[in-house]
């Protein structure tokens, strides 16, 4: 059964390959229905190979199989091929589930857009390429997907193109991306180096030529990779832009999957991460803080989206906070529970915004309780789930993330303690903001009161039950007193030995827990405090936390402007005079010093073409004359 | 040396003499209707791609030596020969230049005095395809030079508003490389004369010379001299900017994809082979050229607010991509630079030929004049979305393939140069991504709204470089198969004269993946 596992991938590339061909004939809603099918078709696969793969004994769970050579060039034999171990099995199986939730979601919320075929079209690739990212058994072939969901992302952030805005964040995704990218490829380069081989199994069975000083280098290149595709500090300021995209694809490619791809990158080099404990002490501190500066951003957001967006970067720092703790299993069950209650937030975002015709201020939100009851039932799970509410999925998974810490170094648990609080704050302050209070968003624009928000169609409100349900339950998954035959036994055939144990006994452990359970319930309770009479708090809001943290500024300072004068100066002043002046300079000279021979010159490039068209002519017939007499 | 004497039939002498011939008739064909000079035109440049297509389908693949060897000496008394020879390396630009005048001609018509344009074309063709065959080195000259009296022709004629000053300064910049290169030539031969008592052309033998370590430096400035130029490395490049904006869109077709390989293919073909110790002493010199003009061209390209412009400053920078796995002198390095030759073709010829359609359409190439493009032209801004990510580097496109190939093999041997080569990936998405938003994004205004898009016979011609580009990104192996036996030749001989190996890893087959559970076929 897991022999067939390609189809994984291969079903959305087909319906990629039909939408390309006969998208536009087949229109709206039958191009939507066509890609969902192709995604629901590569779930079920992934059903079929997970139930293969359980069959087999613990030791046995690792498939792998290449399909062809993709570049042979001397030492370098590059093959495509899969491989498929519990881990990119875990991938996948939320990889390509979310995926069909949101593409069913997708008729629904492109309904009427003129360009409802190409949407498809761009999904459909984009889960293919994910779908390669992860079950790829080469790094080459990992970075192809890689590449892949990030054009996507470029494709579908500025999907809108119109709109100057979503051009400009598309492009600098795509561009803030391609920075990570120099890490990745220069990693490449240097396992290869290093290893002459780019073959996962066989990178990770002579990893030890890499050498300590190597094994640092790769695992920091991998970081800054990670940190691009992840939206980690340095590179995480291109995501929030990314939020221009449509709705479906901020919960897909920007909360749910794409965008904890470098995080499953490092869990996947994890035998490379153990040769550097320093290289692990910097991801730890990098996931830690990004996840309290995010944090403490998505506080002061007004825009429905930016607050979510804030939130995902904050939780994948968590997810790499866990990474460098050694922490894989941790950091992958909150990447899955993250993946259903962020997915489930943002498609929940989506029906709001859909309902209020475009509307994504909060201030012009509230009281959507009465409204939109699936939207706002389904929200609530969400919301208690990333808050960090026992018994939903967040607080299990963020437990997990945080006890492990917590052996690791105190001062970072504190930090993702603080954190855990700032959650829980700015959701609730979300949540009240849109849901409770009046209804500011009948509030009369230009003397007509707005038509009342409508709830969503059964597309859309089906995979909001769907992801709610699990956002509630996902937390079974890996219930601390299970871990012996659940989750964690399941994957950690694939950390085997380079697991980090937090020997906590049961008794920490409760502590850690309540403790965990009550910041959340004391920052849901500020936030209520707080938000629940008033919208307007500036106190709250700096433009400090507002204009993040002024990076996009600094940036705009040290690199942007900068480089635009540098790039003009070497435009006119280096090319322009500099070289070209030496060029034209040095033919004005000539043609003075050579007055005194003018009679050679008589000034026309043209004769001396034809001069030359002539003479090589006769050469030319000379030559074949020669060569047919001879 | 190894040379097949393969099938009787002369196929590389067809090559040449098929577009020359073609270019006589056209030239002869006064008060033909325009429409058959065309046809004819296509005609000529579709038969010799049909012979390039059996030369390749007929080598050998394994064998690194030359192919479809013909000799027949001419000019006994100055040791002159008609002597041509296909090797894996020589035989893609051939097919490159193939495949990429019968597009020209169609896509990139001339709107007055077709029948010139035409015969000037087929005569480009000819002298390109000489120029790759050559395995005598006064024959290969000749060709060279030859290229540039149709390209003068056809940017002084055909061409823009600074026509005339592009087209001199085309004519002179690389007039005066040749120069060195002729008289390189002629003491290479004379000195060859002096050991072995022969006077001759022929690369084969002159491989054979044995050089003072400084006259071998010597002769390889003077060869690379006409090659830079020509290519062009950084900084002999200011001639292409304004050469590939004002010639017209077939005209820079052709010599940003098919002209400039002339340069980086002399390097390899005559630099590598004839002085080898020279190219690994110098090495280090032209690969910080390489390096410097894929940064500088990156940089400058970002401030360039014409489409030409830009595609002009970014091939220097691919160009520079091409020089750097030349002289990394490793199997990747060279194998990587040779498919970058083919691949860059291929792109850069995909933008000039769309860049040439929008100009039909909008009468500019300014992207502040453009603006929204996107909306009224889809088809269009789809294959001009397939270029730029080529271009780019996306893998899955031909461009990411060689960009990769020619990375690794110089991180093996020279890891900081490819390390500052690397980050110069990040600059074309930087410059290309703003070009095409602000070409293709954004709101039509009411007069760009109208724009056309691509037509049938639009699409029909640029459809084979989209394929191709597509098809060398997914599955290059049959054209790497065929490019790696004869850089294997040429990596060896470099390595045995100068002694210095390539590191195990560029060679040796990976360690076997550890056994798994299963395996598929």
């Amino acid at each position: 059964m897991v022999h067939a596992a390609y189809l994984m991938a291969l079903l959305p590339l087909a319906g990629f390959a039909v939408l390309v061909a006969a998208g536009r004939r087949l229109g709206d809603p039958w191009a939507g229905w066509v890609g969902t099918v192709a995604v629901v078709g590569s779930f079920v696969v992934a059903c079929i190979a997970l139930a293969g793969l359980l069959s087999e004994p613990a030791s046995a769970r690792h498939f792998s199989a290449n399909y062809f050579s993709w570049i042979t060039v001397g030492g370098l034999q590059v093959k495509v091929g899969i491989l498929l171990d519990p881990l990119s099995m875990t991938m996948c199986m939320f990889v390509t589930g979310v995926s069909a939730l949101i593409h069913l979601y997708s008729i629904g919320y492109m309904k009427g857009d003129p360009e409802f075929s190409k949407f498809f079209i761009y999904l459909n690739l984009f889960v293919f390429s994910m779908v390669l990212l992860v079950l790829a058994n080469n790094l080459l072939v990992m970075f192809v997907g890689w590449e892949g969901v990030g054009v996507c992302s470029y494709w579908l952030v500025s999907f809108w193109h119109e709109r100057d805005s979503a051009a400009s964040a598309g492009k600098k995704a795509f561009i803030y991306n391609r920075v990570g990218d120099v890490g990745f490829l220069i990693a490449l380069f240097l396992i290869f180096s290093k290893v002459g081989s780019l073959d996962l199994t066989t990178i990770f069975a002579h990893r030890g030529a890499l050498g300590s000083a190597g094994a640092t280098a790769v695992a920091l290149l991998l970081l800054l990779a990670a940190a691009g595709k992840s939206a980690q500090i340095p590179l995480f300021n291109w995501l929030p832009d990314a939020m221009e995209g449509p709705t479906p694809v901020s919960a897909l490619i920007h909360a749910a999957t794409m965008v904890t791809a470098g995080v499953y990158l490092l869990c996947r080099v994890n035998s490379i991460l153990a040769l550097s404990p320093d290289a692990m002490w910097v991801i730890a501190i990098i996931g830690g803080a990004t996840a309290f500066v995010a944090a403490t951003i998505a506080t002061s957001q007004q825009d429905i989206k930016k607050v979510l967006v804030f939130s995902t970067v904050s939780q994948i720092g968590y997810m790499v906070l866990a990474v460098g703790t050694g922490a894989y299993i941790a950091a992958i069950f909150l990447m899955v529970a993250h993946a259903f209650y962020k997915g489930l937030l943002f498609l929940g975002a989506g029906s709001v915004i859909h309902g209020l015709h475009d509307e994504q201020d909060l201030k012009r939100m509230g009281g959507l309780a009465r409204l939109l009851p699936w939207t706002y039932g389904t929200f609530l799970v969400g919301w208690l789930a990333i808050a960090g509410i026992p018994p939903f999925s967040g607080f299990w998974a963020k437990s997990d993330v945080l006890a492990n810490v917590y052996q690791k170094s105190p001062a970072l648990w504190a930090l993702g303690l603080v954190t855990a609080i700032l959650t829980a704050y700015y959701m609730t302050r979300l949540f009240v903001l849109a849901f409770r209070g009046d209804d500011r968003w009948a509030a009369a624009v230009d003397g007509h009161r707005p038509s009342d928000p409508h709830e969503s169609p059964w597309v859309m409100r089906a995979p909001l039950v769907v992801l709610a349900v699990l956002a509630f339950a996902g937390g079974i998954l890996d219930l601390p007193w299970v871990h012996r035959d659940g989750f964690a036994s399941w994957l950690s055939p694939v950390f085997a030995h380079t697991l980090y144990l937090a020997h906590e006994g049961a008794g920490l452990q409760v502590v850690l827990a309540v403790i965990d359970a009550v910041v959340a319930v004391i920052g849901v309770s500020i936030a209520f405090a707080l938000w629940r009479r008033s919208v307007d708090k500036p106190t709250l809001e700096p433009a400090f936390l507002q204009r993040v943290w002024y990076w996009d500024d600094f940036y705009d300072a040290v690199i942007g402007r900068p480089g635009q004068a540098m790039a003009r100066f070497a435009a006119t002043v280096v090319d322009g005079r500099i070289i070209d002046g030496a060029v034209n300079g040095a033919a004005a000279a000539v043609r003075k010093g050579a007055s005194g021979v003018r009679r050679f010159q008589t000034g026309y490039v043209r004769n001396y073409a034809l001069g030359i068209a002539l003479g090589l002519a006769a050469v030319i017939a000379f030559v074949i004359s020669r060569v047919w007499w001879s | 040396m190894v040379v097949n004497q393969l099938p009787h039939f002369p196929f590389l002498t067809v090559l040449v003499l098929l577009p020359a011939g073609g270019a006589l008739a056209v030239a002869l064909m006064v008060n033909v209707r325009r429409q058959v000079t065309e046809a004819v035109g296509i005609a000529v440049a579709l038969a010799t791609l049909g012979f390039a297509i059996a030369t390749t389908v007929l080598m050998h693949t394994g064998d690194g030596g030359y192919q479809f060897v013909s000799k027949h000496v001419w000019a006994a008394s100055i040791g002159v020969s008609w002597f041509v020879g296909v090797d894996g390396i020589s035989i893609f630009l051939v097919l490159l230049a193939a495949v990429l005048f019968p597009i020209a001609l169609a896509g990139a018509r001339s709107r007055t005095d077709a029948r010139p344009f035409i015969a000037w074309m087929l005569l480009l063709e000819a002298a390109c395809i000489g120029s790759f065959i050559s395995l005598d080195l006064i024959l290969f000259f000749l060709f060279f030079e030859l290229t540039l009296v149709p390209a003068y022709f056809i940017i002084a004629n055909w061409g823009f508003a600074r026509r005339a000053y592009a087209a001199v300064k085309f004519f002179v910049y690389t007039f005066l490389g040749s120069a060195f290169l002729l008289v390189g030539i002629v003491v290479l031969a004379f000195v060859h004369q002096h050991q072995t008592g022969v006077l001759t052309f022929s690369l084969p033998a002159l491989e054979h010379t044995r050089l003072a370590s400084s006259t071998g430096i010597l002769l390889f400035l003077a060869f690379t001299a006409a090659f830079a130029v020509k290519a062009p490395l950084f900084p002999f490049h200011t001639w292409s900017p304004d050469a590939y904006t004002e010639a017209p869109a077939g005209g820079s077709m052709i010599l940003s994809a098919v002209l400039a390989k002339l340069g980086t293919y002399g390097i390899i073909r005559f630099d590598l082979n004839l002085f080898p110790q020279a190219s690994r002493t110098l090495g280090p010199l032209l690969l910080t050229l390489a390096v410097i003009g894929i940064l500088y061209g990156a940089l400058v390209a970002c401030a360039q607010n014409d489409l030409k412009r830009l595609v002009a400053y970014s091939s220097l920078a691919q160009i520079g991509f091409i020089a750097l796995g030349t002289f990394a002198l490793t199997t990747e390095g060279l194998v990587g630079g040779v498919l970058l030759m083919v691949n860059h073709g291929l792109v850069t010829a995909g933008f000039f030929l769309l860049i040439g359609w929008i100009y039909e359409r909008r009468g500019s190439w300014q992207v502040a004049e453009l603006g929204g493009l996107q909306t009224p032209a889809p088809i269009m801004a789809a294959a001009f979305t397939v270029v730029m990510m080529a271009s780019i580097g996306l893998p899955g496109l031909n461009g990411f393939v060689s960009e990769f190939l020619v990375l690794a093999g110089t991180f093996l041997v020279h890891r900081w140069w490819a390390v500052a080569a690397t980050i110069g990936v990040v600059g074309a998405a930087l410059y290309l991504l703003w070009a095409y938003q602000q070409a293709f994004h954004g709101k039509p205004s009411p007069s760009v709204a109208q724009t056309r898009d691509l037509g049938w016979n639009e699409r029909i011609v640029i459809a084979p470089l989209l394929v191709l580009i597509v098809l060398l990104g997914v599955y290059p192996k049959p054209v790497i198969d065929r490019i790696t036996p004869s850089v294997n030749r040429l990596v060896d001989r470099v390595e045995q004269v100068t002694n210095v190996r390539q590191p195990a890893v560029a060679t040796h087959a990976t360690p076997p993946a550890r056994a798994t559970n299963a395996s598929a076929p």
